[in-house]
């Protein structure tokens, strides 16, 4: 298989990013949208490309993950945090 | 406690009381009459109306009581409750099989989370049977001059950090068994058995946002640590715990524990910030503060503080919007004072006056804002109407006072 591109990274990383924002769950959502975030960063210098494949299929089984759990989150969703009314939507 | 007799009084009105959402599955902390949900049909023409308010719930900043599950927890436990639900000690089938490898998978996950050895890990319902698993060890030693030594890795009121490597030395060199609460600890700080001569461990499920339930315990086998089974059955777990050892929640201690081995240090980062963030907005906007523990040996997310002059569980009451605790949960029932602040030497009336904040993996740094502002506004607002701190302002020394008998 051909090594992923950085544009293919990008796509992964935005695709991500996408879905953590319909964690109906507060905690889960902000957490989901930071922990990404560092996690692309701390590794955007990798070079060698076996391990930027590995590190690749590990997001895409975490994107497949955040799917399944957003969606299970938003069946049993509850009410919204005392302080979600008033902090703007952060991304 | 006042609170919670007036909390279940409340929620027993709430529940005779048909509410407008009354098909919707029964929930938590709706203490209060929804008006403007947009899913109610029939206006709220009740006789409840005064008190109309919509529902939101509290900040939760009490994670040593308990932890959320982390959404990879789940997502790895459920398909052994919706498909692969074979009882681990079946051999005969594929059920069993699957079941067994993830059990013996889950194993080496804790193992690996404290540098054992997968034959040393039992799973339990939780930390608490380990501990009485580790005790009783005691009673069943021969020989007359066995002992043992119990202590907390780190503690779940004041977050202190108990010197392990340096007690786990001594024991070894007195030939001492030595055992460690590791509840608060595993998945937090790095612990290895090994390095730290540990020959029992006491591990709970639900306090590294895994399932509740479930915990382990680490029994070491060089030197051979023999333990009695305080439950007696099919001889599961190689005799020390019989009893179906319950897949999916032990895949979710796994889980856990995986998790927490690669989260650790991206983890402990962040909940130090925020720690840091709190307690020196805190004192920084309040006099008489005062942080309970060793600030040096001590694991940031518990953050355990004195407010002077204000009762401890009307400051509770009032941060009505945030789930603290002033204390640990598993002695809140009664009315006393906690018996760790007292071991410290802490002031009976400071005593009384102690918050313990949490922050775990998934607190933001908003939840902490708002708890802070939310703690400064009443402990100024409590202090306002405090006799005490009146007198304490005028200059008086309240320790030089003769208080009369009545």
């Amino acid at each position: 298989m051909a090594a992923s591109s950085r544009a293919q990274v990008l796509d992964l990383y935005r695709a991500m990013l996408r879905e953590s924002k319909h964690f109906s769950a507060y905690n889960y959502r902000t957490y989901a949208v930071r922990r990404i975030r560092d996690a692309f960063r701390e590794n955007k210098n990798v070079k060698d490309p076996v391990e930027i494949q590995t590190l690749v299929n590990k997001a895409k089984r975490d994107l497949e993950l955040i799917r399944r759990q957003v969606h299970i989150g938003q069946l049993y969703s509850t009410d919204k945090l005392i302080i979600e009314n008033q902090e703007k939507p952060r991304t | 406690m006042l609170l919670r007799t007036a909390w279940r009084r409340a929620a027993a009105a709430v529940r005779a009381a048909p509410g407008p959402r009354s098909e919707a599955p029964a929930r938590g902390l709706r203490l209060r009459v929804v008006d403007n949900a947009p899913q109610s049909a029939v206006p709220s023409d009740t006789a409840t109306a005064p008190e109309v308010e919509s529902v939101l719930r509290p900040l939760y900043m009490d994670v040593q009581a308990t932890t959320p599950l982390d959404p990879r927890v789940l997502d790895a436990m459920l398909p052994y409750l919706v498909n692969y639900y074979g009882n681990p000690h079946s051999r005969t089938h594929a059920y069993g099989w699957e079941s067994e490898a993830a059990m013996e998978r889950a194993r080496q996950q804790v193992a690996s989370l404290i540098g054992a050895d997968p034959r040393e890990i039992i799973f339990t319902s939780g930390a608490t049977e380990s501990n009485n698993i580790a005790i009783k060890e005691l009673e069943a030693a021969i020989q007359p001059d066995t002992s043992l030594v119990s202590v907390m890795t780190v503690n779940n009121e004041i977050g202190v950090k108990q010197p392990i490597a340096e007690i786990g030395q001594i024991c070894s060199s007195r030939r001492v068994y030595f055992h460690t609460d590791a509840a608060q600890a595993v998945g937090k700080i790095p612990l290895d058995v090994n390095d730290m001569k540990i020959d029992l461990m006491s591990i709970s499920g639900h306090k590294i946002y895994g399932p509740k339930g479930v915990g382990a315990i680490y029994i070491r086998r060089r030197p051979r640590v023999r333990v009695e089974a305080l439950q007696s059955g099919g001889g599961q777990e190689r005799g020390m715990r019989s009893g179906t050892v319950p897949t999916p929640l032990v895949v979710g201690l796994g889980a856990a524990c995986e998790v927490a081995q690669q989260e650790m240090e991206y983890d402990h980062k962040w909940i130090s910030k925020l720690a840091e963030r709190l307690t020196k907005k805190i004192m920084n906007s309040l006099p008489d503060v005062v942080m309970n523990g060793d600030p040096e040996h001590h694991y940031p997310g518990c953050i355990n503080l004195s407010f002077a002059y204000v009762e401890g569980e009307s400051l509770l009451m009032a941060l009505k919007d945030v789930a603290l605790s002033s204390g640990s949960a598993c002695t809140s029932a009664s009315l006393e004072p906690s018996y760790v602040l007292r071991a410290i030497g802490t002031d009976e009336d400071l005593a009384h006056s102690s918050i313990r904040f949490g922050i775990g993996r998934f607190t933001t740094e908003e939840e902490v804002d708002y708890t802070v502002e939310k703690c400064i506004h009443h402990v100024k607002r409590l202090r306002e109407m405090s006799p005490l701190w009146e007198m304490v302002q005028d200059g008086i020394d309240l320790k030089s006072i003769k208080w009369t008998q009545h």
